[in-house]
């Protein structure tokens, strides 16, 4: 294993980021934050919603900035690189495996999710307040559920972004994402389509679920959520399925 | 020490769309990745045998498609071969990839540049890729700059850059990390005849510091100028190796006067046969002959007034000086640009 060729692709990586920070947080946050102030602000105080719905928005928000910041961050640059600038290929002409190129994405994406999660937290909580009851009760399991959310982001950020064809990424975002997000338990929590049984069950395979109960589990123990073992080991299952599908659909598309 | 390039019967078939390492076009590519058409197997690579020696220029030289691309992906990782080998000095180019990846240094057909970067950062990046220390890198970046005469404009994005100062960049980065051996794919396409010249003297030079150069081309001007020796390929496979002089020697005459007629009888051909000078009588499609001879413009008026006196119709000749362009002829009966 070269990690000096590692280091340096990652350091790459975090340049160009840096560079397009201020377009990457708008592309992020701006969405998210509208939402929050929507429904947090708007709804809540106009007395549509109870004030209880701002603590239970929080996690489903933080999931949704993470999740979408993870896929973007590294399906992205794959499509157009490998379809169309081929600007990849620089870096698997690097002296190192590729499967190790596909991974320095991987963890690349991981990092801007994280960032997009522990920043998403103090905005919506300064929209929101006063009465968002956030309590971060065991750090360490928060750490690894932020952990394996990012994982799920760049890992689905990889395995969509060697997948799909330049011209489908609009049908990407109408037929994956947006289904993601609303069957997702963002905006609600899972035990809310109790009365949709058949719905409450179909949705267990997006993985986005987890997420979003896995937050809210955390952050905001005093709502129902699912149980914290099976959020793990159901997004420990879609890390490792993503990531191995990634890997695949990487060497496939690098290699002719 | 110098390093040379071995592959031994590569066959490569494509079963689906175009490669991406293999230089094919990006917009029937975008359309061919449909998935909607049936999936047609094509033949690029069709037992292609060559030896480079350590270091020599070789070129690569043939008609598009005639398998050159495939042959430099595939001795570049790129391109996965359907069977056969490809070694790299000592190394097998599929089994020790990281490996063979540091010695080489690739010049795409066409520009891959990281858009995302600066002209300087993407020479500075790669040499990181390579491990090479921060100041080294940075002073061989200044030195690549000043050389490709790309100074000016380093700090800035290139995706502004026009064909041929991403031409430039692209060799520059190929020599960032001071590869044994260099892939140039094209290397002159598209660039004007001063950028040319300069490519040709920074080529000349780095082979001069112990390295081997492959380059492909279709250009007999930059085959001669520059190759020790070429394999001319067609077809996916080696028709001929050699030196460039030992190529054209192959040649009979070395002249080659191609005639087409309204009509003509196999006596002609006969009767052409015995001028002198007149080496080998090819008929070429149905109206045409080619006569490779010593000598060129001298024997029309002979081969006019045989012509007339054997009522065909002379209706167009073309006279071709010796180079490896009618070597090409010689070994397909198809012209480099056909």
């Amino acid at each position: 294993m070269n990690w000096k060729t590692f280091f340096a692709m990652l350091a790459r990586d975090a340049h160009v980021a840096r560079r397009n920070a201020i377009q990457l947080l708008m592309q992020t946050f701006l969405q998210p934050l509208l939402f929050v102030f929507i429904f947090g602000r708007v709804m809540v105080g106009s007395g549509y919603m109870p004030a209880a719905y701002k603590s239970l928005l929080l996690p489903g928000i933080i999931a949704i900035s993470m999740v979408f910041t993870g896929i973007w961050a590294v399906a992205m640059p794959l499509i157009a690189e490998f379809q169309w600038t081929r600007e990849i290929e620089d870096r698997l002409l690097a002296p190192i495996d590729v499967a190790w190129i596909a991974i320095e994405k991987v963890i690349a994406g991981m990092l801007q999710a994280v960032v997009a999660g522990l920043v998403v937290i103090p905005l919506a909580w300064l929209v929101l307040r006063p009465g968002v009851e956030i309590s971060i009760g065991t750090p360490f399991t928060f750490a690894l559920i932020i952990v394996l959310v990012a994982a799920f982001s760049a890992c689905g950020g990889l395995a969509l972004g060697c997948s799909i064809n330049q011209q489908h990424i609009g049908l990407m975002f109408s037929m994956v994402m947006t289904p993601m997000i609303f069957f997702g338990c963002t905006y609600y929590p899972w035990s809310a389509l109790k009365t949709f049984p058949v719905l409450q069950k179909i949705v267990l395979i997006n993985p986005l679920v987890y997420a979003s109960e896995g937050l809210r589990a955390t952050l905001v123990p005093q709502f129902s959520h699912l149980s914290m073992t099976a959020v793990l080991i159901a997004l420990f299952f879609f890390d490792t399925l993503l990531l191995i599908l990634g890997l695949r659909q990487f060497e496939k598309k690098s290699v002719s | 020490m110098a390093v040379g390039i071995r592959t031994q019967d590569l066959r490569k078939v494509y079963s689906s769309a175009p490669p991406l390492g293999a230089g094919g076009g990006f917009i029937a590519r975008a359309d061919a990745k449909g998935g909607k058409q049936a999936k047609s197997e094509v033949p690029a690579l069709n037992g292609l045998s060559l030896e480079v020696f350590p270091g020599e220029i070789f070129g690569l030289l043939g008609p598009n498609g005639a398998g050159k691309s495939t042959t430099v992906g595939v001795l570049t990782t790129r391109v996965r071969p359907t069977s056969g080998r490809a070694w790299i000095g000592e190394h097998d180019v599929w089994q020790e990839q990281a490996l063979v990846k540091r010695l080489i240094g690739v010049v795409p057909q066409r520009p891959n540049l990281d858009f995302s970067l600066t002209a300087r950062e993407i020479l500075v990046f790669h040499a990181a890729y390579f491990g090479i220390g921060s100041k080294e890198r940075n002073e061989r970046a200044d030195q690549l700059l000043e050389k490709f005469k790309l100074t000016e404009r380093a700090q800035q994005m290139v995706r502004g850059f026009s064909g041929g100062m991403m031409q430039r960049l692209s060799i520059a980065r190929a020599m960032m990390h001071d590869p044994q051996v260099l892939f140039l794919d094209e290397p002159s396409a598209g660039l004007d005849p001063q950028t040319r010249i300069l490519l040709w003297q920074i080529i000349r030079e780095y082979h001069q510091a112990g390295r081997t150069v492959l380059l492909t081309t279709h250009n007999m001007e930059e085959a001669d100028a520059l190759c020790a020796r070429l394999a001319i390929v067609d077809h996916g496979h080696v028709i001929a190796v050699g030196t460039p002089g030992a190529l054209k020697a192959t040649i009979p005459g070395g002249f080659v006067l191609r005639l087409r007629f309204g009509n003509q009888t196999p006596e002609l051909l006969e009767r052409f046969q015995s001028l002198a000078g007149v080496r080998e009588v090819r008929s070429a499609d149905d109206m045409g002959v080619d006569i490779y001879a010593d000598r060129g413009g001298s024997l029309i008026p002979e081969i006019a007034s045989l012509a007339a006196s054997s009522g065909a119709e002379l209706s167009d000749v073309h006279i071709l000086e010796p180079s490896l362009e009618n070597l090409f002829l010689h070994h397909t009966g198809r012209s480099l640009r056909d």
